[in-house]
């Protein structure tokens, strides 16, 4: 077998595999979610599926396959049913630019080169930010097609943060850009090899934290969850969705969440490398995954703790916040660099 | 509007101009989205109603809409004799239903010239703190709720178990008491009471200073709630807003000082006053007044007099339930009572007191005979409610929910 068909088969394999692998993540996600939301609010969440309730989400996801997919009278009705999907993709195809392991390097796998990345694509970052501004039309055209009133304002809501606070991200992952050299996700953690204190959120802490604000922003959670704050829009864009239509916008929060958690791990946390070189005997998914837990559990944690900011808090926080500490930590990274090279 | 600019209030005749402009240019360009708030919403607090003219998030206009819990309660007060009355107010405001049977009853114990023997006027004061209590925690979770958060909710919610739980221990029922009696209560304090009540009210000022803890310095909760929703004190005169709302804009009203009934002449607590009339200043007032409760129920237990609970006035009260069976004529009362009901004279009386929402007034008017010829309550929810169109007007969409909540409206009280 040559080298050009076997990696072609790991090709196969890997696009098969990281997205089912995100699926299960994603439901464990969800039932984790209720879970810590009963631990913080004294309560146990769900118990009765499996042992602890852990089947639960599937158990959901059942349960809406099953309910009826009502569209209502006036709605816009292509662009209504084609939402879910819109926003569902975008969040989805960030996986193919993320490693989860090393790349390149001597044979590691029967004799052939097996490659912890999908696509080692030079200007992976920009897919992803690309992508991540894709998603916002998932939102707005679902309030905008639900002929609803709360929907409208939610999509429009939606659509006014995810832009601004789209800008604060894409300048702070300029400083990650510079630090690195290059946009290539793979070349970004490769840089950052090492023990802790070479990753990234050392040198960039305030690009991270930036990054961070506004990564939970487009993530549409609390204190950010305007579009679909429910105790003022009902539940925003989502109020006319129901069944499997509605699981699968709830489905791609939860898919954004993994990627986000992903991206923001591989820039700022070293990726998929160990804390320490001594505990690099441990795979690089491994350690990948750990990461993105602790990740979503803070978004967890965060979302089950704190109050909804109003509008104008939040345009004002996007605008005279988030987007100058993100240039300043630009021009200082910039500056501070040419000055050492 | 944001929060610098709501703090600065202009007069009333600016906000009329520049309302009426915003209105003329909104209607010139079509620009205006009409948002029906309810009845069935996450946040109106049962089914409130609210059509909200919209110029993007700020609302220009309200008009609210009342009476789709109405179950004719007055209506029915007069076809009952005025014992049987008594539970058809816990479905008032069902949130603090002893301080509804305690405003009856005063009501009609003043028509009646009947006079509450001091334990039975002690219990009350309990029982009436304890229902202030588990409304402010129950408030205080939906409201922080209404702003997005809800764990505290669920804390809120625990807290006020305990003060359930005491209820059930004094009357069997949680949240429908039914506890208070024409001339007295309708139990003495149960064994152990005493103890476990003690134990609730050292543990509640240690939640509230938790609450304040995680609330009061919390930038968000600041940010969302302070300069929002001023409501002046000359505006709550206007708009007859009483209670929490008031006292937070520096007036300190509070009839359980300025008439004092019960025996809140006879203990000592100090009127919670804030003087910035916004959310903020209402959530402190209504921390404080928890405190002052607990204060409340504690000088009660301490000073609690015997003697008989309620009032031994053939003509008006009930038996002791224990003598029925065995005094011949407890078991005349009785039957007097419950087959005709109390002598009235001729007269109508007006009686309000210190609910937890505001002041409940309570008319009623007696052509003689055991039951009522009309009984009107002047519930603070409905005059709350009135008032939320000229609290919200200028404000934003998301404040509107802020403000609703801040001025605390329960529907059942509200449609009667």
């Amino acid at each position: 077998m040559s080298d050009a068909i076997a990696q072609l088969i790991f090709l196969i394999i890997k696009a098969v595999l990281i997205p089912l692998v995100i699926v299960l993540i994603v439901a464990f996600a969800i039932y984790f979610e209720r879970k810590f939301a009963g631990f913080f609010q004294s309560r146990v969440g769900p118990t009765y599926l499996g042992p602890w309730g852990c089947l639960q989400s599937f158990g959901d996801i059942l349960k809406l396959l099953s309910k009826e997919d009502v569209t209502p009278d006036q709605a816009d009705k292509p662009v209504f049913r084609l939402a879910p999907y819109i926003a569902f993709l975008p969040a989805f195809l960030v996986m193919a630019v993320l490693p989860f392991g090393p790349v390149g390097g001597e044979p590691n796998l029967f004799g052939y080169r097996f490659d912890y990345v999908i696509a080692n694509f030079d200007a992976g970052l920009m897919l992803f930010l690309a992508l991540g501004a894709l998603g916002v039309y998932g939102v707005l055209l679902a309030g905008w097609s639900s002929h609803n009133n709360y929907s409208l304002l939610g999509g429009l809501r939606a659509g006014a943060q995810m832009i601004s606070y789209e800008l604060a991200m894409g300048f702070s992952v300029v400083g990650v850009m510079l630090l690195a050299g290059s946009m290539n996700l793979v070349d970004i953690v490769n840089a950052q090899a090492g023990n802790f204190w070479n990753w990234y959120f050392i040198p960039q802490i305030v690009g991270g934290l930036v990054f961070f604000v506004a990564s939970i922003a487009e993530l549409n959670r609390t204190p950010f969850d305007l579009p679909e704050g429910e105790q003022e829009l009902v539940a925003g864009y989502l109020t006319e969705y129901s069944g499997m239509r509605w699981g699968m916008f709830l489905f791609a929060e939860y898919v954004n969440m993994v990627v986000i958690s992903a991206i923001t791990a591989t820039l700022y946390l070293g990726g998929w490398r160990a804390p320490l070189e001594v505990l690099s005997f441990i795979p690089g998914p491994i350690w990948l995954f750990l990461k993105i837990c602790v990740l979503i559990f803070l978004y967890m944690w965060i979302r089950w703790t704190i109050f909804r900011y109003r509008y104008n808090q939040l345009m004002a926080i996007g605008w005279k916040v988030l987007v100058p500490l993100s240039l300043a930590n630009l021009a200082v990274t910039a500056v501070v660099i040419s000055l050492v090279s | 509007m944001s929060g610098e600019q709501a703090t600065k209030r202009p007069t009333l005749e600016e906000l009329k101009e520049r309302k009426a402009q915003t209105r003329r240019r909104l209607e010139r360009t079509g620009e205006i989205l009409t948002l029906s708030m309810g009845p069935q919403h996450p946040s109106t607090h049962g089914v409130y109603r609210a059509e909200l003219d919209l110029d993007g998030e700020v609302i220009v206009a309200a008009r609210p809409e009342i009476g789709n819990l109405h179950r004719g309660l007055e209506k029915l007060c007069e076809h009952r004799t005025y014992h049987q009355i008594i539970p058809l107010t816990d479905r008032l405001d069902y949130i603090s239903g002893f301080a509804m049977n305690h405003a009856f009853c005063e009501a009609a114990e003043k028509l009646m010239g009947v006079e509450v023997p001091p334990r039975g006027r002690y219990i009350r004061t309990i029982a009436h703190e304890l229902s202030r209590i588990a409304n402010h925690i129950l408030w205080l979770g939906v409201h922080v709720m209404d702003l997005g958060t809800q764990t505290f909710f669920c804390i809120c919610f625990r807290d006020r178990e305990y003060v359930l739980d005491l209820f059930e221990m004094l009357c069997g029922a949680r949240l429908t008491h039914s506890f208070a009696r024409i001339g007295g209560v309708a139990k003495d304090l149960p064994d152990g009471f005493e103890h476990r009540c003690r134990k609730v009210i050292d543990f509640i000022p240690k939640r509230v200073a938790e609450y304040e803890r995680i609330i009061k310095h919390n930038r968000i909760y600041y940010k969302r709630t302070k300069g929002v929703g001023i409501f002046t004190a000359e505006d709550c005169y206007a708009w007859r807003v009483t209670g929490p709302p008031l006292r937070a804009a520096g007036v300190a009203r509070d009839l359980r000082k300025d008439e004092p009934y019960a025996a809140y002449d006879e203990v000592e607590f100090e009127v919670a006053v804030e003087y910035n009339a916004d959310v903020y200043d209402r959530f402190l007032v209504r921390m404080k007044e928890i405190r002052e409760s607990c204060k409340i129920i504690r000088q009660c237990l301490d000073n609690l007099p015997d003697g008989p609970f309620l009032a031994p006035d053939a003509g008006h009260a009930l038996p002791l339930k224990k003598n029925v069976l065995r005094d011949p004529a407890a078991m005349i009362q009785d039957f007097y009572q419950v087959f005709y009901g109390p002598q009235v004279p001729k007269g109508e009386v007006y009686r309000a007191i210190e609910v937890p929402k505001g002041e409940l007034g309570v008319y009623i008017r007696s052509e003689g005979g055991p039951k009522p010829a009309r009984v009107h309550f002047a519930t603070p929810s409905f005059y709350h409610a009135q008032a939320v169109p000229a609290l919200v007007e200028g404000e934003m969409l998301a404040d509107m929910v802020a403000i609703f909540a801040s001025v605390d409206i329960v529907l059942g009280d509200c449609d009667r």
